[in-house]
């Protein structure tokens, strides 16, 4: 309880510095989101969307608070920060506003980056967003991401997280997607921070009808690492993926909470989870496909895939269906296993050392996941940065000139 | 098409629960209400130790500081548990004040209807029976036979006068009466159920069965179940169990604890069709028992086999505690819902010993206005090298008011095992009724012939007489589902 009213107490020395930079959309939640965060407090090992994950221990470092005030505005790429007119019509409409986290972030946060795709408008080169925290002090940050996009448009974008110094981090941000009657999104993220670096990232889609949405997200290396996905179906005919992987050793835990939510007729929905732990590592991953009264004929499955390599390392897995129709075909599956030892000694009998063995045969299993990215370009360039990550080559982000 | 499906409809809606009649017998029942006077009066009445009644009190009070819980997906309604008498004897006549030697032949006569034979003469169905009637149990049978092989077969209450030893060593050892809430309760006001020891290298030469009658108005029932199963024997048990229809709710909190030794096996069957509540979910039997085995021997086997087609509410989760290496459970589950009924219900595999095996198969069929869950956990612990879990869960859904949901919990603490879950959930496809309909078989049959070879693989592990019950429980459960 403690640790929560230091929040409290941070938002009230904060409040007016935050309401004098943020746009009105975003201040009108504020004391709402931060009368949540007092009511419920962080939620407790006992809060069943959050049992995997110690929140106490992972908001209890002493940070400082991190108010952006810089408005950049990029070139071409169809990115402002601070769309008023996109964040009174969308903001805090995807997300689920009652979640403490959620509530947490929507007190602090002080600016939004928007993301807007006009109607029948394809941008057509990916779009890349690199996330590089620096500070000289441990800081603690809460981002805002609004993605609109209209009517048949279409978008790829990449958000990728590094941290360049060697500090705590605290981060908490709330993407929220709004995917239009037919449109198509590809969105992608990499966690490629360190040890130090705590993360709480809510997505939360509303998919229109006709629309196709994609997302992967990809954890290489990071400290504490929460990804809450929730997307709600709410058009007939869509179809949504949700892929990802997480390769975890040293003390780092992964905890990955998705729901989605057919609520209306005809949709369609995959998943598929891949997890390594290694060393002390944890793993967690709870997956919900809720359908609602009525959502006939909806096909839903869901795949989640474990590999447990260290002696210590654990993992939780939780794949869950709630269906209240019945004219559906749902199904989800589940393992937890250890490398296979007759492939490792196939490989070794050819002359291929353990280590090397072992690191092929990960590589072929997380690799499933980065094969479903349809851009060729983005996939080699993963395949490559799981191959590092399984090298031993960690820590270091090879993309950007500030580590060099 | 729709025609015949109304007609199925006003069928159901004629259909009565078979087992819904009431027996008129003088049963003593004590005031209702629960507090420490009502423990001890219960525990006079039966004429306990004092450790037992020790036993009961710490129960009680642990009860009082804790809350009812409320994860279940369930609707529960509010028990008031001042409401009900915690005593119901239907044995007991008023004018004696010792257990009758001949029993009222009234009872027989309901044990008759029930098809459960009372009397010797049915030595040849080869099963032997422990019958039991709101808080007391009236008949079991058999008894010499057993005694014959040194297997102890009677009531729980009859087990702490003539075997206290055994009783005081086993129970609340493997659910303590700090478990859970209706844990807690059961401990503290618990009647009669059955005890049964197998001793060492004994295989029991016939099926053991304890059948459950809720009779009285205005009670519950807290029956309490013991095995213990020594080293390298076998005991198969059955558990049958219904109640009279009435428009109240009616509590049924019960607990069984197994031990199974070294190399021994269990194997425990259960139908459970308690009175389920009306097309309207009025009524019916309230059912949140607690199971749980505990393999404490190397090599040792648990077997539980459950059809579940009864009760308004349905809050059970037979469990496996795997201590003993190389020890094996196995959950079969059919949990069939219809109405309004509600059913949250599956297992619970707690991994520890080395190279400890568990299979879960769970069929879970909704219709109606129903609801039912699957809920498991599958926990391998640190020390459980080699370990092995294969879970499957599938739901059908017959009807577009039900809901059919799946919550499994996979726990990993060690990197040698191997863990793996899957579930479906779907409907009878158009194709298999269509197939059937094509060659002379009606909608209605089809269904049941369908439903019948999904649940094959959980039925096929029943006792037979067992199989052929549940096989007909299940259509009758379903009837007028469809549409």
């Amino acid at each position: 309880m403690n640790t929560s009213q230091t929040y409290l107490d941070l938002y009230a020395r904060y409040r007016d510095q935050l309401m004098s930079v943020a746009p009105d959309a975003m201040n009108a939640c504020r004391d709402e989101a931060i009368r949540t965060f007092g009511h419920k407090g962080l939620p407790t090992l006992k809060v069943e969307e959050y049992k995997y994950t110690d929140t106490e221990r992972a908001f209890g470092g002493d940070y400082h608070l991190s108010v952006a005030t810089a408005k950049v505005t990029a070139s071409d790429a169809p990115v402002v920060v601070n769309n008023d007119e996109l964040l009174t019509r969308y903001y805090g409409s995807c997300v689920d506003m009652s979640d403490p986290i959620v509530a947490l972030n929507t007190a602090f946060a002080s600016e939004c980056l928007c993301i807007h795709v006009g109607r029948n408008q394809h941008v057509e080169r990916p779009l890349e967003i690199t996330d590089v925290l620096r500070a000289q002090a441990d800081t603690m940050e809460h981002k805002r991401i609004l993605i609109v996009l209209d009517e048949c448009a279409s978008l790829t974008i990449l958000m990728h997280y590094t941290a360049a110094d060697q500090q705590h981090f605290l981060t908490t941000q709330v993407v929220e997607v709004v995917a239009g009657d037919g449109a198509h999104l590809d969105l992608y993220e990499i966690e490629e921070t360190h040890s130090l670096c705590t993360r709480f990232n809510t997505v939360a889609v509303n998919v229109g009808r006709n629309a196709t949405v994609r997302h992967n997200g990809i954890t290489l290396w990071g400290g504490i690492t929460r990804n809450t996905i929730t997307v709600s179906l709410k058009g007939e005919m869509s179809e949504v993926t949700l892929n990802g992987c997480v390769m975890a050793d040293k003390h780092q835990h992964v905890d990955t909470n998705t729901v989605i939510r057919h609520e209306v007729p005809r949709c369609t929905s995959h998943e598929l989870y891949k997890y390594v732990v290694d060393e002390q590592a944890t793993g967690a991953f709870a997956g919900k496909v809720y359908v609602a009264p009525g959502a006939q004929q909806t096909q839903s499955d869901e795949v989640n895939q474990n590999i447990c390599i260290g002696s210590e390392s654990h993992m939780y897995t939780q794949p869950m269906l709630e269906i209240y129709a019945d004219d559906v075909k749902c199904s989800h599956g589940s393992t937890v296993g250890k490398l296979d030892e007759t492939a490792l000694f196939y490989m070794r009998q050819r002359g291929i050392p353990r280590p090397k063995a072992r690191q092929l045969l990960i590589q072929a299993f997380i690799g499933q996941v980065v094969d479903y990215i349809p851009l060729q370009p983005l996939r080699e360039r993963l395949h490559i940065m799981v191959e590092r990550r399984l090298g031993g080559d960690l820590d270091t982000c090879a993309g950007c000139t500030l580590c060099k | 098409m729709a025609k015949e499906s109304n007609e199925y409809v006003r069928q159901v809606a004629n259909e009565q629960y078979k087992y819904g009649f009431t027996t008129d017998v003088h049963t003593e029942i004590i005031e209702r209400g629960l507090n420490e006077d009502v423990v001890r009066l219960i525990s006079a009445k039966k004429e306990e130790p004092e450790w037992l009644l020790d036993f009961r009190l710490k129960a009680y009070r642990h009860w009082t500081t804790m809350k009812q819980p409320e994860w279940g997906h369930l609707d529960m309604p509010d028990i008031d548990y001042q409401a009900i008498s915690y005593y119901a004897d239907p044995t007991r006549r008023a004018s004696s004040d010792g257990k009758p030697k001949e029993i009222d032949p009234e009872l027989v006569k309901t044990f008759d209807k029930l098809g459960i034979p009372l009397e010797e003469r049915m030595a040849l169905s080869g099963t032997a029976v422990d019958a039991v009637m709101d808080s007391v149990s009236v008949k079991t049978t058999h008894q010499k036979l057993l005694q014959e092989k040194g297997i102890i077969f009677c009531s729980i209450s009859e087990a702490v006068k003539q075997h206290p030893d055994l009783v005081r060593q086993y129970l609340g050892s493997v659910v303590p009466y700090r478990d859970n809430y209706f844990a807690a309760l059961n401990s503290a006001v618990f009647s009669d159920g059955s005890f049964v020891y197998i001793p060492k290298n004994t295989r029991c030469p016939m099926e053991l069965s304890t059948y459950f009658r809720i009779n009285a108005r205005g009670t519950g029932q807290f029956e309490r179940t013991l095995i213990v199963c020594d080293d390298d024997s076998y005991v198969s048990y059955l558990e049958g169990c219904t109640a009279p229809m009435r428009d109240e709710n009616q509590l049924h909190a019960a607990i069984v604890e197994i031990v199974v030794m070294n190399r021994a096996e269990v194997k425990y069957s259960t139908v459970q069709n308690w009175y389920p509540g009306d097309k309207d979910g009025k009524g019916g039997v309230l059912n949140l028992v607690t199971k749980r085995g505990h393999l404490r021997g190397d090599n040792s086997k648990l077997s539980w086999t459950q059809v579940e087609t009864g009760s308004a509410i349905t809050w059970k989760y037979p469990s496996c505690v795997l201590s003993g290496n190389d020890s094996v459970a196995e959950f079969y589950s059919v949990a069939v819902t219809n109405n309004h009924q509600q059913a949250d219900t599956g297992t619970k595999m707690i991994h520890q010993g080395k190279g400890t095996r568990s299979t879960i198969i769970s069929k879970g069929i909704s219709a109606g206005k129903s609801q039912n869950s699957y809920r498991g956990l599958v926990k391998i612990g640190r020390k459980a090298d080699g370990a092995r879990n294969y879970s499957s869960c599938d739901s059908l859904l017959l009807g577009s008011h039900c809901g059919a949901h799946t919550f499994p919990y996979l726990d990993v603490q060690n990197s040698t095992a191997t863990v793996e879950h899957e579930a479906t959930t779907s409907k009878i496809s158009e194709d298999q009724l269509f197939y059937c309909n094509q060659r002379g078989i009606s909608t209605e049959e089809a269904i049941g012939l369908i439903v019948n070879g999904y649940a094959k693989d959980v039925l096929n592990k029943l006792p037979m007489e067992f199989a052929v019950e549940a096989q007909k429980l299940l259509t009758v459960s379903l009837e007028g589902s469809v549409g």
